[in-house]
């Protein structure tokens, strides 16, 4: 019964959402040229447990759309001193969105119903690896680029498709990142790790995640796994699975979880005073600043492989302009999560670009042919370029740890502004 | 395996059980008093929750301090959604009254989030946020704390049903509206009291809640599937059933989380439960 009247539940409010969706898409796109626009469907949970994050990606792709659309000749940015794309005439992008909910049915739908009824030349989201891999289906049967800058799970990209590229590195590749990160640390420290304990919720992503590292164990045999704990999304207490936590003593923990359960996780953690030497966490959540607002000085000192991070600006001066932009606009900091899908919109209009043309071929063609340096990327990474699969092969991890409650890049060791603060304080 | 790690999970089980048990009770109650469920339950939760962060957040008032203002506010809410709403589907059929509660839950979820947007909010460094330490079992002072005001709160309201006169005629009500009505007892009366003090049950829940869970505009759903089945493992209508099923679930999730895979911990509970309404369909106190 409660299930019956939740669908309907549902149905009604996949009827409200696209209906904003598509007012604030027409508000976006420029109101007064008859030209063209080149549509672009942008699928991510605004509504549900994970609407947070969702918001707060979506955010940074309108910021690049509106980038690309006006002219800020102030910004070092492709595409950011002439209107719209150059090739095209100078056309301007329409984004269109919709609210997946976090449910990878509605975002199947979602992602038909974009390109049936508004033509959409490329798709771009969703956020959770769950509902990509639904989206990237209904993509590859309509022949329609799928890019994601923000959906990790490993499989995504070993299926074969011609369709889906994706910026991001993989989960396997960033679990990797953890061992590299722990050994080149146990170098450097007195408080040496050799117990990980993994815990990840159970979607798609974080199932990846725990089967990813639990595989690169044998490559690394200085650590043992102390136990793999896998948890339900949207639980209403982690109780039982800190007590299992307290039990196996671990060295590290080691964390895939979203916003909500992460606020959990640290909340319990300091209730039952569960002081392991660190927790780690994979991007998404321990570093956002969802979890930094609700926690405040209690999310400090929680370290997490991110991909980007503010104060990598000195570096790259491209982070500055946009993190200060961001939060002009949203008045919040900007999060890795939104530089990444930041980054995916700038090199999908780079693709329509070069393309000339929005034939989803001609698109998809030149997404193949990218080739982007370092120089013109928001991103710490070596470029993009993608493989066979569709997957960006010139990725690159950092670390963060949250310290004064402003997450500073610790690692590696030669970018790191901030000196690591380990072991992690009992607060 | 010691005895301490089990006393522990034991602790942190009944912690949470009675918290169940007080968001259940006032489901329990209005569907006892009105044949009802209320679906929009959870977003009683909610709006408490969001009363109680934001008094500490922008005000600094303690949790504590703002419980009984906040059951207060929230009984005349309660109440408010009667008059405006329920009243005016309870003449109708089954399932308008479903749909009304039903479409109470979606408007109230996305008034929220259009309020509030999507942020998680939540009351660190609150008077209860210690632990306390007895022998090797840590007791959060937060579930302490929530534990005594489920059992008061339960006891208040069995004493008020049960005990008083209006509560003869809550009961009344439930039995036979009918002949309630020709005894010369207020029906309106006693359903908007129904509803008042249910939202009152959320009210402290959602306070006490608020020590040390995140609100955000879909708290409730998190916690209401759990509510519905501890409400009908109880016993459609009993407050005791209510809070018996309520720890019972507590404990049994932490157990089965514990010694078998966290993903599939509430297996168990649901287990359980349909065990339970093959032996009894009326739950465990419900009326036969």
């Amino acid at each position: 019964m409660i299930q019956v009247l939740k669908s309907i539940g549902r149905s009604f409010s996949s009827m409200k959402w696209p209906l904003t969706a598509v007012v604030a898409g027409s508000l976006l796109a420029s109101p007064a040229t008859a030209q063209e626009t080149i549509k672009i469907g942008a699928l991510y949970p605004l509504s549900g447990a994970v609407a947070k994050s969702g918001e707060d990606t979506l955010n940074a792709i309108k910021l690049a759309v509106e980038i690309i659309n006006g002219q800020h000749p102030e910004l070092n940015i492709p595409f950011a001193k002439t209107t719209g794309l150059p090739r095209l005439k100078n056309a301007k992008i329409e984004l269109i969105t919709a609210d997946h909910q976090a449910n990878p049915e509605i975002g199947a739908a979602e992602a038909e119903r974009m390109i049936s009824q508004r033509k959409v030349v490329a798709l771009i989201g969703t956020f959770l690896s769950s509902v990509a891999s639904t989206v990237s289906t209904v993509a590859e049967r309509n022949e329609i680029p799928f890019m994601t800058g923000d959906s990790e799970a490993t499989p995504l990209t070993e299926r074969g498709y011609k369709w889906l590229f994706r910026t991001t590195p993989t989960s396997r590749d960033q679990a990797r990142d953890f061992f590299v990160f722990l050994r080149d640390l146990n170098s450097k420290t007195d408080q040496k790790v050799k117990t990980i304990a993994v815990v990840h919720e159970n979607t798609l992503w974080g199932q990846e995640f725990g089967k990813s590292m639990a595989g690169h164990f044998k490559d690394f045999p200085e650590f043992t796994l102390a136990v793999n704990i896998g948890y339900q999304q949207g639980t209403t207490d982690v109780t039982s699975e800190v007590q299992r936590l307290i039990s196996a003593k671990p060295d590290v923990v080691v964390h895939a979880s979203y916003d909500a359960e992460a606020i959990l996780f640290a909340k319990t953690y300091k209730q039952f005073n569960f002081t392991p030497k660190g927790v780690l966490a994979i991007g998404a959540a321990f570093s956002s600043s969802a979890f930094r607002n609700a926690l405040k000085s209690d999310a400090n000192y929680f370290l997490v492989r991110e991909h980007w991070a503010l104060d990598l600006a000195d570096r790259n001066p491209l982070i500055g302009e946009v993190g200060q932009l961001y939060q002009k606009r949203y008045n919040k900091a900007m999060d890795g999560a939104p530089a990444r899908a930041f980054q995916a919109m700038m090199v999908l209009a780079d693709a329509i670009n070069r393309a000339g043309s929005t034939k989803p071929e001609a698109i998809q063609k030149a997404l193949k042919e990218t080739d982007m340096a370092p120089s013109s990327l928001i991103m710490p990474w070596e470029g993009v370029k993608f493989d066979a699969k569709g997957q960006n092969t010139k990725t690159r991890g950092i670390f963060v740890q949250t310290i004064n409650e402003a997450p500073a890049t610790v690692w590696p060791f030669d970018m790191a502004r901030t000196k690591i603060v380990w072991p992690k304080p009992a607060q | 395996m010691t005895a301490e790690l089990l006393l522990q999970l034991l602790v942190s089980g009944l912690g949470m059980g009675f918290i169940f048990a007080l968001i259940a009770i006032g489901l329990a109650l209005i569907y006892g008093v009105m044949n009802v469920v209320n679906f929009a339950h959870g977003e009683f939760l909610m709006i408490s929750m969001y009363a109680s962060v934001f008094a500490f957040t922008l005000g600094g008032l303690d949790p504590v301090v703002t419980l009984p203002f906040v059951a207060v506010a929230m009984f005349g809410f309660g109440v408010a959604v009667y008059y405006l709403l329920m009243k005016r589907v309870l003449g109708g059929a089954m399932h308008s009254q479903i749909f009304a509660t039903f479409g109470l839950m979606v408007f109230l979820q996305a008034a929220a989030q259009f309020t509030f947007g999507a942020d998680y909010y939540s009351i660190n460094h609150s008077w209860l946020g210690g632990t306390v330490r007895i022998g090797g079992v840590t007791l959060p002072m937060p579930q302490i704390v929530a534990a005594v005001g489920a059992i008061l709160c339960t006891a208040c309201l069995y004493l008020l049903v049960f005990r008083t006169r209006v509560g003869r005629s809550l009961r009344a009500v439930s039995q036979d509206r009918v002949a309630a009505l020709t005894m010369g007892i207020d029906a309106d009366r006693m359903n908007a009291l129904a509803w008042g003090l249910a939202a009152a049950c959320i009210g402290v829940a959602g306070s006490l809640l608020s020590n040390f869970y995140y609100v955000f505009p879909r708290v409730g759903a998190v916690f209401v599937l759990v509510a519905y089945v501890t409400v009908a493992l109880g016993g459609f209508g009993s407050i005791g059933g209510a809070l018996a099923a309520g720890v019972a679930i507590g404990v049994l999730q932490v157990f089965s989380g514990f010694f078998m895979t966290s993903t599939l911990k509430f297996v168990p509970v649901f287990a359980l439960y349909l065990l339970i309404v093959l032996f009894r369909p009326t739950g465990l106190l419900g009326k036969q």
